[in-house]
């Protein structure tokens, strides 16, 4: 439990304070560029689980994550490719790559009901630090109208995620 | 009594078709009347696939994004029903016969 907690804690603080500090508010592309790689770890994520778990209820809530980031993320494309904007690999990207690469590897090593377990606490603590990333920095900082619309509705899709993420942890105590 | 006969007579001639839409992951409106032989139009106006899903097995509508799809009711009742892809989505469809 510490240990995702500690994950959680680092996430937040990389998406909300410690790497954005440096500078000014991100800039649109590293904003496009940070959402759009928060939505592939999350994919990354529900495969892993998918590949490993027996339960339906994860089952059904990993496909849902696939289903929904796929989509989110391909409207992101699609907007950043009509404003004619390339995402810009920054530091805060590459943390979440890196922690997220890390989380994978921990995951890897747990089976059964401690996968299980594991995993949806997990998507319970990354969705709540992307949503408060989202809303304290991502989105105040975006100056395009678009992306700034893009990014309020992936926030309403990525709470619902939350909280169905917390709906199926409740289930598998 | 004449009055309610005849009230019965033109309801039942005209079934209506009645709008639920799906937006910014919201039901709207969370409860719908309705009657048997309406047609529900569904409108997905997020980018996700949405279902409209009774609990008690009677329907299961998939809604691609920015798509309508259309359910006509067959079966009278109150229907409890939600989104499978986003299970917090709740609606209540009250069909009279």
């Amino acid at each position: 439990m510490f240990l995702r907690m500690s994950a959680a804690i680092a996430a937040v603080s990389l998406l909300s304070g410690a790497a954005l500090a440096q500078g000014a508010k991100p800039s649109d592309p590293q904003i496009a560029h940070i959402a759009y790689t928060a939505g592939v770890i999350d994919v990354a994520a529900a495969k892993q689980a998918l590949a490993k778990t027996s339960n339906k209820d994860v089952k059904s809530f990993a496909e849902d994550m696939v289903r929904d980031h796929e989509a989110v993320n391909k409207q992101a494309l699609d907007l950043v490719k009509k404003l004619k904007v390339t995402p810009e690999d920054n530091d805060t990207s590459k943390s979440l790559s890196k922690n997220a690469t890390a989380k994978l590897a921990e995951l890897d090593k747990l089976k059964g009901a401690d996968f299980d377990k594991a995993y949806v606490a997990n998507e319970v603590a990354y969705h709540k630090a992307v949503d408060s990333a989202l809303e304290t920095t991502l989105i105040p900082s975006a100056s395009n109208a678009e992306l700034k619309s893009l990014l309020q509705t992936g926030l309403k899709i990525f709470q619902g995620h939350e909280q169905h993420a917390e709906h199926v942890a409740a289930g598998l105590k | 009594m004449v009055t309610a006969l005849t009230l019965g007579i033109s309801v039942s001639a005209h079934a209506a078709t009645i709008q639920i839409s799906m937006e910014n992951m919201v039901i709207a409106p969370l409860e719908t009347s309705a009657k048997v032989g309406d047609t529900i139009e569904w409108i997905n106006k997020d980018i996700l696939l949405h279902t409209a899903t009774a609990r008690n097995g009677d329907w299961d509508v998939v809604m691609p994004p920015k798509k309508t799809v259309t359910l006509v009711l067959k079966k009278a009742g109150t229907i409890d029903y939600y989104c499978r892809f986003h299970p917090n989505m709740k609606g209540t469809l009250t069909v009279a016969p």
